[in-house]
């Protein structure tokens, strides 16, 4: 059970979050100007990475706000948390 | 027959207060302060089970948690007995009844028993290889398996017993309250840490509190005298809280463990009622010091396993902290100093040591030197190659060992003994630690696996990190002490600490023999039966990895978990595979260390608080009127409200009919409702939903289908606009907490820069749907002065009006097809709202209907539920609902998936109407559909999504989705059932008042 650091509420214990998945995937201004693959490409394609992984997090049971996780999945070390549209911490 | 072992007072022991309690049927004696193993043991009873798999007479083994053998059900046929208890943990009470499990007809004669003579019928992987073939009769083996494994009888009448949880925040959690994680605490609470110590037992002070080895002292003083002093000293301590009974159950990443707290296990009945019996802590610590110290390994050698073969560790504590002598005549056999004083504690007792049979070539520390002076005859490089005795130990046999320890030589001695101690050096309990993430190393030099990365602010100390003798432990606990509490000086700072020096140490994982291996039993896991020649035998047959070679053996899988014979296994499967230790790792330790009651797991969470639900402001209405509840998510919805004796169906024809002839009202408060505000409210709802928003007027109202992405329905209901920048969006009851979290999500990620907000007002509106042609007369009554005529308030629009004083907002919807309006008043008027509408419906047979009404009168209009007719593969165009998905709009959440080659295929189901041509023949929902009867296998074009019978078309109606429905019209289907083929025909999905002429009625 992690002990995640909200941006906007302090530490606070994981069941009080929602994993959103990978960040930074933008979603694409123009969708229609997008080939079938390209589109794919944004809707269905994650990494998955095993070892340090950027992620979306969601205070769901609190403040409801969203925001950015380094963590390293292999085990589970958070490495920085930041705002949604703050740059991510270079590696 | 019975003699009392008990050899001296000990201060633990409160002999002025003797206990009677039963096993087995029988009543025995022991005193407050005895555990049921050592009661028994006080009374000369050895053996208390029998094995898993051979039925092998099992005696008690330890005296802690890693017990194998002693594992009982107490108090069994009461609603409070429990299986798989260690009698090495239960505190005995008057009236405690406990029996032995796995025997039949008893323990004494147990028919199983016959198993241990057919043993070489059953090796290793006996299940997998015998009960596979042929498949089909598996379900048969099963039964059999079934029947003769299981260890004890769960309770089959519900907990009387209450439970608890409690969340705990701590600087420091010190686990295990030896003299390490004692002196932790104390030095962590008096640096002003939060401490929290626990202990499984119940007693602090781990086994220094009965450590006797007269060359060990701590500042002059034995080491049991010394840390009397320093438990005394604790209790003045601000800051620390400790916890004995306490175990800790599992280690989580970021410093966050469970533990169990037994509060009323040792009480007798009479004093446990109404009381908190166990409580589970969840502990998020800073620091976590683990001082969990080490368990004592037994030797792998021929028939280790006879009642009276014990830990050496344990007959010291039996008699040390007890009292009790496990035996009259004792042997030892050791590969290490430990035995030694084992030994002596007993000869200090006036108790015979017949012989020490010692591996090692010689060995020379002041114990020793003492064992040699008091005439115990010790055995230099020999080995147990053999004991005898069924029921109880009588004898063992032993024969010098070849120099390289992998034979035996000479000529065999047989030595006569009731109880034999066994040494085979210890083991740190590193499974709280691996727990938690962190990492070993195999130390080559000990034997042992010990902690080597953490992965969170822990330490470990004591034994559990490694160092066993005491000046190892203070110096280093001391060291890591400093590093971790960041703190300059200790307590341990000025203590002195001599020592007896020796500490040789011979390793021999698996004891050679003059019998061929095949031929003995030398046990490895004593509680799942898994000998030293399973475990080659895996490795014969070609398993390799560690944790194929515990599951094919079972070693280390009972209720144990291994923590005895484990170390064992794994350094014959590397000498057999000729690996080192290190390479071949271990097999994981999983939570918990020990077993949890399910009681402690949901703790307060029984009964009606299991799961939380919500209820709307007019539920005591629907209950006073006998409606049946359906739970809908979290709500509980009045379901049908049957009346005098109806069956559902009888109930839901009646308010289905009413409703469309009359009036009918359902209780609508649980849809979910979002307040949405802001300059962009507007625009946002165009990226949200599949239809154009801009035009629409205030005061109006719109149906609206919201997607994911991927371009299937996720969502629908009706958003109304209350201003320019204002609107109010409904959900369905399921889906309002994902649609605020999906809409919440796309706000802040992805379009920061619109000015919306969004505020989830579900809760404090109460909505009463008045639904029928005699709706707006009740309305008219309620509120006079509203205008309702068409041209002032047609459908889809909405009025502000006053009940009284109240405000109440009145949207003209209809999820029916009826002419119907739904009223939304603030939620603490909701029960008024609801006896108002009763109240003025009365002269018209206003009719309350449930969920169930309510879903057959939208499937007459072919109206869709989302997750009933939909189910995340569904586009708006498989629900042939094109008309709502703007062809002018450039961009919406899910558009551009409408134009993938996937979604645009002609092939793919979609949603029609199903009529049997049996009228009377109600489809079952999710039956499926097909088209040819006589193929092999049979197409499965679809499936049925809601089947009613409808009473205003006296016939049956079914909405199904089917492969390419959409060009079907007219088609004949079938749906096969198991005991026919029923005939159906594919047809418009709206059944009734296919114009809509009824809305305006």
């Amino acid at each position: 059970m992690f002990l995640i650091n909200c941006p906007y509420c302090g530490e606070r214990d994981q069941q009080e979050f929602k994993a959103g998945g990978e960040a930074h995937i933008e979603r694409p201004k123009q969708p229609t100007e997008l080939s079938d693959d390209e589109w794919a490409e944004y809707l269905f394609m994650r990494k998955n990475i095993k070892g340090v992984q950027f992620e979306r997090w969601n205070h769901a049971h609190g403040c409801r706000k969203w925001f950015n996780m380094v963590r390293d999945t292999s085990n589970d070390e958070i490495k920085a948390i930041y705002k949604m549209g703050e740059k991510p911490p270079a590696q | 027959m019975t003699k009392n072992l008990r050899v001296k007072s000990s201060e633990y022991i409160d002999e002025t207060n003797r206990i009677s309690f039963k096993f087995n049927g029988k009543t025995y004696h022991g005193f407050k302060g005895d555990t049921l193993a050592s009661a028994l043991l006080a009374n000369n009873v050895h053996l208390v089970g029998r094995s898993f798999k051979y039925h092998r007479p099992r005696g008690i083994m330890t005296s802690g948690s890693e017990e194998p053998n002693a594992i009982v059900q107490v108090n069994p046929g009461t609603n409070r007995t429990e299986p798989n208890v260690r009698a090495t943990e239960v505190e005995i009470y008057e009236g405690l009844e406990a029996s032995s499990q796995n025997c039949w007809p008893s323990v004494e004669f147990d028919i199983g028993g016959i198993n241990n003579f057919l043993s070489p019928f059953f090796p290793a992987g006996f299940y997998y290889k015998t009960f596979m073939w042929p498949a089909s009769f598996w379900e048969k083996y099963e039964f059999f398996i079934r029947h003769s494994a299981g260890l004890g009888k769960s309770p089959t009448s519900s907990d009387p017993d209450i439970y608890d949880h409690r969340n705990i925040h701590c600087d420091v959690l010190v686990v295990g309250a030896g003299i390490s994680g004692i002196l932790a605490a104390k030095n962590a609470a008096k640096n002003d840490f939060k401490t929290l110590l626990v202990d499984e037992k119940n007693e602090l002070g781990g086994s220094t509190v009965y450590e006797n080895n007269e060359f060990n002292k701590i500042d002059n003083k034995t080491p049991s005298e010394w840390l009397k002093k320093e438990i005394e000293e604790l209790k003045g301590i601000k800051n620390l809280e400790i916890k004995t009974r306490t175990s800790v159950a599992a280690y989580h990443q970021y410093n966050y463990l469970l533990a169990r707290e037994n509060l009323t296990d040792h009480l007798e009945a009479k004093e446990k009622t109404n009381k908190i019996r166990q409580r589970l802590l969840k502990i998020r610590a800073k620091k976590v010091i683990l001082a969990t110290g080490a368990l004592e390994r037994p030797l792998i050698f021929n028939n280790n396993d006879r009642p009276g073969i014990m830990l050496s560790s344990a007959i010291k504590k039996y008699s040390e902290f007890y009292g009790v002598v496990c035996g009259s005549k004792n042997v030892f056999f050791t590969n290490n100093d430990s035995a030694y004083e084992s030994a002596m504690s007993l000869y200090n007792k006036g108790i015979n040591v017949e012989a020490i049979i010692d591996i090692r070539e010689q060995s020379e520390s002041k114990i020793i030197k003492k064992v040699k002076e008091v005439g115990i005859k010790i055995y230099w490089s020999h080995t147990i190659v053999d004991t005898t005795g069924y029921k109880r130990l009588n004898s063992i046999s032993t024969m010098k060992l070849s120099n390289d320890g992998t034979s035996v030589t000479g000529s065999k001695i047989s030595i006569s003994c009731d109880c034999l101690g066994v040494a085979g050096g210890w083991t740190p309990a590193v499974h709280l630690y691996t727990q938690s993430g962190s990492k070993l190393r195999f130390d080559e030099e000990k034997k042992v696996f010990l902690p080597n990365q953490n992965t969170s602010e822990q330490i470990s100390v004591g034994s559990c990190g490694g160092d066993f003798k005491i000046d190892e432990i203070i110096k280093n606990l001391n060291q890591k002490l400093k590093d971790t509490l960041n703190i300059n000086e200790t307590d341990l700072d000025s203590i002195k600490v001599e020592i007896d020096q020796e500490n040789s140490k011979r390793n021999i994982w698996l004891l050679p023999c003059d019998k061929p291996l095949g031929k003995t039993k030398p046990f490895v896991d004593y509680q799942n039966d898994a000998t030293a020649k399973d475990i080659k035998l895996a490795l014969r047959e070609g398993f390799r990895s560690i944790e194929h070679v515990k599951r094919y053996t079972t070693t280390g899988m009972g209720t144990d978990q291994g923590k005895l014979g484990n170390m064992h296994a794994l350094g014959i499967i590397a000498d057999t595979a000729g690996v080192k230790m290190g390479e071949l790792g271990t097999t994981t330790f999983r939570p918990p260390y020990t077993p949890l009651t399910f009681g402690t797991i949901v703790g307060r969470n029984v009964g009606k608080f299991f799961d939380i639900f919500r209820r709307t402001p007019m539920n005591d209405w629907h209950v006073e009127n006998k409606a049946e509840f359906e739970n809908v998510g979290q709500w509980k919805r009045a379901w049908y409200y049957p009346i005098n004796g109806e069956t559902m169906h009888q109930a839901v024809q009646r308010e289905s009919k009413a409703a469309r002839e009359s009036a009918g009202i359902l209780d609508a408060s649980t849809l979910g409702k979002i307040d949405i505000q802001g300059s962009d409210a507007s625009e946002f709802l165009n990226r949200v939903y599949t239809n154009a928003w801009s035009k629409l007027a205030i005061g109006k109202c719109r149906y609206g289908l919201m997607l994911n992405e991927d371009g299937m329905v996720y969502d629908d209901g009706v958003t109304t606009r209350l201003g320019e920048n204002h609107y109010i969006m409904t959900t369905t009851t399921g889906g309002a907490a994902n649609v605020l979290g999906k809409l919440e999500d796309y706000l802040q990620t992805e379009w920061p820069e619109l000015d919306v907000y969004l505020t989830s007002v579900t809760d404090h509106y109460a909505t009463a749907s008045l639904c029928g042609p005699n709706s707006k007369k009740i309305l008219k009554k309620i509120i006079p002065d509203l205008d309702l005529s068409d041209e002032n308030f047609p459908h889809m629009s909405f009025k502000e009006a006053k009940i009284g004083n109240i405000k109440c907002r009145i949207m003209r919807i209809s999820f029916t097809g009826e002419h119907s309006y739904e009223i939304n008043i603030q939620a603490s008027y909701g029960k008024d709202l609801w006896d108002k509408c009763i109240e003025a419906g009365k002269e018209f047979n206003i009719t309350p209907y449930g969920t169930e009404t309510m879903h057959l009168l939208r499937a007459e209009k072919g109206f869709i539920i989302v997750g009933q007719d939909t189910d995340g593969t569904m586009t708006p165009i498989d629900l042939q609902m094109d008309w709502i998905v703007s062809k002018k709009k450039y961009d919406f959440i899910g558009k551009r998936s409408l134009y993938r080659s996937d979604t645009m295929r002609e092939d793919r189901k979609q949603l029609v109407g199903l009529l049997t041509e049996d009228p009377n023949i109600v489809l079952e929902e999710g039956a499926q559909i097909v088209s040819e009867l006589n193929q092999s296998p049979i197409e499965m074009l679809g499936h049925v999504t809601s089947s009613y019978f409808s009473p205003n078309l006296n016939k049956s109606i079914a909405l199904a989705v089917i492969k390419g429905g959409k060009d079907m019209m007219g088609k004949k289907l079938f749906v096969p059932m198991e005991n026919k083929n029923i005939n159906v025909t594919v047809s418009n999905p709206v059944f009734y008042d296919e114009k809509n002429e009824r809305l305006n009625a």
